[in-house]
């Protein structure tokens, strides 16, 4: 696992997101209520719609396209859709408040 | 410690209101039932059944004996309450059985109202009410032959069928030409009246009852006209009255039934009433439906959870008599002011009427088939106008043809047919939902397979599907809020936010008990609305409860990226604007330029991070061609110009652009200004159309040229640039406050009806008040995209998060 840190939690509002691109990929990282951070792929498997676009609820977004609702924690579209998000670990330093982001070494992010 | 409740009364209505005051306050009281029948609670609905044979007094038994221990509700069965101290708060029966009350409700019902016959008190003279009255039927019928039954609306009717299934011979007595005149119009009457005649009632029409011959029984019913008639028994059956000789003994406030307020109050405190012993607003309920809504309204009042109160019901009557379906609601009687649509086929008794008054519907009566009822009751109480299409109502759409029910079109769709075109559900999977997954209601198939969950036209085609598979029993119809989180209605959301002072979507959604967290993608944009609308400046935007597109203040597209409309007031433009929209165009390599159906341009295919930089080049303010805004004011020439201009529709329309740009309304708002009644700028397929004549305006409100075509209607004529300015100030803010989060004018226009919106624009004061409010709210605005190229924090969020490259990281 690699350790990257992709900004700084002040950088993200909660209910909100912002997106990283690493190797390639374009990851949501959202902020729910009370600051816990979560990091998705932003890529709605319905229609590709961007994740990070979508209104935030507890920890579910609605995807802005067609509204498809998916759980933060585990990536699940929720009923009545199905489909699942690719979802990846996120914490915040405590110490510096840096934004880290867990990526797999040698997957298909690195390729 | 529990406060002690006292229960007057074990009938559907008291009991009932007990069981609502159990599920929302479990631990709140000690209860004490007391009912003069040694029975437990009942269904006296289904005591026709039990006549009938259909069924048992144990199936018609609602709480059973188990009921009352498992709830620790102490039951006096078969104990008549007798007096009521409302000093010292206590109850007490002739039994010799006291109880003391903290809360008292009366639910004493009704009698049987028993004309003062000379000979009623005869033996084998009873009436139809309770489980006493069934039996002594029942052991009569094995030892006599001829039963009368006094009064021929649904009450005698239904005893009259039970006495012939026990194989009497039986009469019935009615003083009126026509059978349960009440409940059906003369039509409906006399179909009625051949059907139970086939089926072996006889009928004793226009007869007033003179006396009750026999010596200690009786033996025969004679009337005024001096006929006679032999009767082994009399059942009379001419209607009920509410029970309140108790309470007035008590001194409480009496009239027809006990009087109370909307929260089941009666004129002293601490003692409610509900049911048929209560009148609320002058009426006295005999129908359950109103029972058990006074009873959720006490349950809630006890509990203390805040309500609007009792509103009283409009009543609506389903039912089988003897086999025959009938239905029957509102004023279904002909009068001079009304007009009616009318099906009759006398070869399968069906037979159908709907009674229309200005636009409305406000009655129906139906007999043979009562499939539409539900249907017909929710116009009715909805006062939907359904100026028009009277005729698709009783005939469906696309009347003219086969007269179809909506039950009989959707049997008759394919099954791979589409209901629901926005998610593209078929009937077929609405059909599997419904018996794989057991959905019985229009809210559970959305939550299943989303039909019916984006622009909800196909609701109504989903509730006749329900209605196929299930019966119309089957479907259960659930109080719709919002949204799934809440029941709560919009009316009552906006309610509490004012009331309460509510100024956050939080505080909303802790008031009112959401079930949800933090809400949902439709609740949440909602609920920001209707704060923003009555507080706009205590309410602090939540700009992540915006959709997406408000939030960037862009149309996003369907691969990420998003379009750029600027601001052109009346599609005027000037050559040096559009050389620097050009410049942009060409310098931001914008895919495609391309003029929308409001007279300006749209710059398609934007990356996200470059919109603040756009913006800033383009130097226009935003048109909010994304928003639940003022779009455009679209204009022709008018005088400017063309030979047939009256008035400068130019500026006109630039003038009400000018106002009313950033200004957030319910839905999208988009205007015209015709210069003359041609009409060029399509006036009257817009929310607000204004048309120039010779020496004045006409205004015109309520069109939609999109999902479902609307020609608007006239608002009125005006002669003045200022009472232009002055009613579309008045129109759009009153729209603002009274329609549904998400309802075009079009919807919301059809669905108050166009009256009521010119009733409340009427008054000169009240424009002006509505005007006030729309220019302070208006005066609150600023350009977003202004806003945004200003301020850093705001402008970050248009930017990606910069990763190092992850070569450099790894540790």
């Amino acid at each position: 696992m690699k350790r990257v840190v992709v900004g700084h939690s002040s950088e993200v509002t909660e209910r909100r997101s912002r997106i990283v691109h690493v190797d390639g990929v374009e990851i949501a990282i959202f902020k729910l209520t009370g600051g816990k951070l979560r990091a998705i792929e932003n890529l709605c498997p319905h229609k590709n719609g961007k994740l990070s676009e979508g209104i935030v609820c507890d920890h579910h977004v609605f995807c802005p396209l067609h509204d498809w609702k998916i759980n933060l924690n585990d990536g699940l579209v929720q009923e009545p859709d199905e489909g699942c998000v690719r979802t990846y670990s996120v914490e915040v330093e405590e110490a510096t408040g840096n934004i880290i982001l867990l990526v797999e070494q040698g997957s298909s992010l690195a390729s | 410690m529990k406060k002690k409740l006292v229960l007057i009364g074990n009938g559907m209505a008291g009991v009932w209101a007990v069981e609502q005051l159990l599920k929302l306050a479990p631990n709140q009281y000690e209860v004490t039932v007391f009912g003069s029948e040694p029975h437990p609670n009942y269904n006296r609905i289904l005591l026709s059944s039990v006549l009938a044979g259909d069924a048992k007094i144990d199936d018609i038994v609602i709480n059973d004996w188990n009921w009352y221990k498992e709830n620790g509700v102490t039951l006096h069965a078969g104990h008549t309450v007798t007096k009521i101290d409302t000093e010292r708060k206590s109850v007490s029966t002739a039994s010799g059985i006291t109880a003391e009350y903290d809360d008292l409700i009366i639910a004493t019902g009704s009698l049987p109202f028993m004309l003062p016959l000379p000979g009623a008190d005869k033996e084998g003279v009873i009436a139809f009410r309770d489980i006493n009255d069934c039996n002594t039927m029942i052991e009569t019928a094995k030892n006599y032959k001829k039963a009368i039954v006094i009064g021929g609306g649904l009450l005698g009717l239904e005893a009259a069928r039970g006495l012939l299934n026990l194989n009497m011979d039986v009469s019935v007595v009615h003083i009126f030409k026509d059978l349960m005149e009440r409940q059906l119009d003369q039509t409906a009457s006399q179909m009625l009246r051949k059907e139970l005649e086939k089926q072996g009632m006889n009928f004793l029409l226009e007869k007033n009852t003179d006396s009750i011959l026999g010596k200690k029984r009786v033996t025969g019913v004679k009337f005024k006209d001096g006929s006679v008639v032999d009767a082994d028994l009399v059942v009379m059956a001419v209607g009920i009255k509410p029970n309140v000789q108790l309470a007035k003994d008590s001194g409480l406030e009496v009239n027809r039934g006990i009087v109370v307020n909307d929260y089941l109050e009666t004129s002293i405190p601490h003692v409610y009433s509900v049911g048929e012993c209560a009148e609320h607003r002058g009426i006295a309920y005999g129908l359950v439906a109103p029972l058990y809504e006074q009873g959720n309204e006490l349950a809630k009042r006890l509990a203390g959870v805040p309500s609007a109160g009792y509103q009283g019901s409009v009543v609506s009557t389903k039912l089988k008599v003897s086999g025959v379906d009938v239905f029957s609601a509102g004023q279904f009687t002909d009068a001079e002011d009304t007009a009616s649509v009318r099906v009759q086929d006398d070869f399968e008794g069906v037979y159908k009427k709907v009674v229309i008054k200005d636009g409305k519907v406000i009655g129906a009566v139906l007999f043979g088939d009562t499939s539409d009822g539900s249907r017909l009751f929710k116009m009715i109480r909805e006062g939907e106008d359904v100026t028009g299409k009277e005729k698709q109502i009783l005939l469906g759409e696309g009347s003219g043809g086969g007269a179809k029910s909506g039950v009989d079109y959707v049997a008759s769709m394919a099954d791979s047919e589409i209901v629901c075109g926005c998610n593209g559900v078929s009937k077929g999977t609405i059909l599997n939902a419904i018996s794989e997954k057991g959905c019985t209601s229009v809210n559970e198939i959305k939550a299943c397979t989303k039909a019916s969950g984006s622009c909800g036209g196909c609701k109504p085609l989903v509730a006749d599907l329900l209605a196929l598979a299930l019966g119309a029993d089957g479907v259960q119809t659930v109080k719709e809020g919002i949204c799934g989180c809440t029941e709560h209605s919009r009316d009552e959301v906006v309610e509490a936010i004012r009331s309460m002072r509510l100024t956050s979507s939080k505080e909303v959604m802790n008031v009112l008990e959401w079930k949800t967290e933090e809400g949902c993608s439709k609740c949440r944009p909602a609920l920001n609305y209707y704060l923003g609308m009555a507080w706009p400046e205590e309410h602090e935007e939540e700009r992540e409860s915006r959709f997406v597109n408000e939030r960037n203040h862009a149309n996003i597209q369907k691969d990420g990226t998003y379009s750029v409309v600027p601001r052109i007031y009346g599609g005027v433009t000037s050559p040096a604007e559009l050389k620097r929209i050009a410049e942009v165009a060409e310098k931001f390599d914008v895919p495609m330029v391309k003029f929308t159906g409001g007279q300006r341009l749209d710059l398609l295919g934007v990356k996200k991070e470059d919109l603040p930089k756009m913006w800033a080049e383009l130097d226009m303010p935003s048109g909010y061609a994304y928003g639940k805004a003022l779009r455009t004011v679209k204009t022709c020439v008018g005088s400017t110009f063309c030979r047939f201009g009256t008035q400068d529709s130019i500026q006109m329309g630039i003038d009400l652009e000018k106002r009313f740009e950033r200004l957030n309304t319910p839905a999208k708002v988009k205007l015209a200004v015709s210069g003359c009644p041609r009409n060029c700028a399509e006036s009257t397929i817009k929310d607000f159309g204004v048309i120039a004549i010779d020496g004045g305006w006409e205004l015109y409100v309520g069109g939609n040229g999109g999902v479902k075509v609307r020609a608007s209607e006239l608002l009125c004529k005006v002669k003045t640039e200022e009472e232009v300015q002055e009613w579309a100030g008045a129109f759009l803010q009153y729209y603002r406050e009274a329609a549904k989060w998400n309802e075009r004018t079009s919807e919301w226009v059809s669905r108050v009806g166009l009256e009521s919106i010119k009733e409340a624009l009427a008054s000169e004061e009240e424009r002006k008040a509505l005007n006030e409010r729309i220019d302070k709210t208006l005066s609150l605005t600023t350009d977003p995209w202004k806003e945004i190229i200003e301020k850093d924090e705001l402008r970050a969020t248009f930017e990606e998060l910069q990763a190092p490259a992850l070569e450099t990281v790894a540790d």
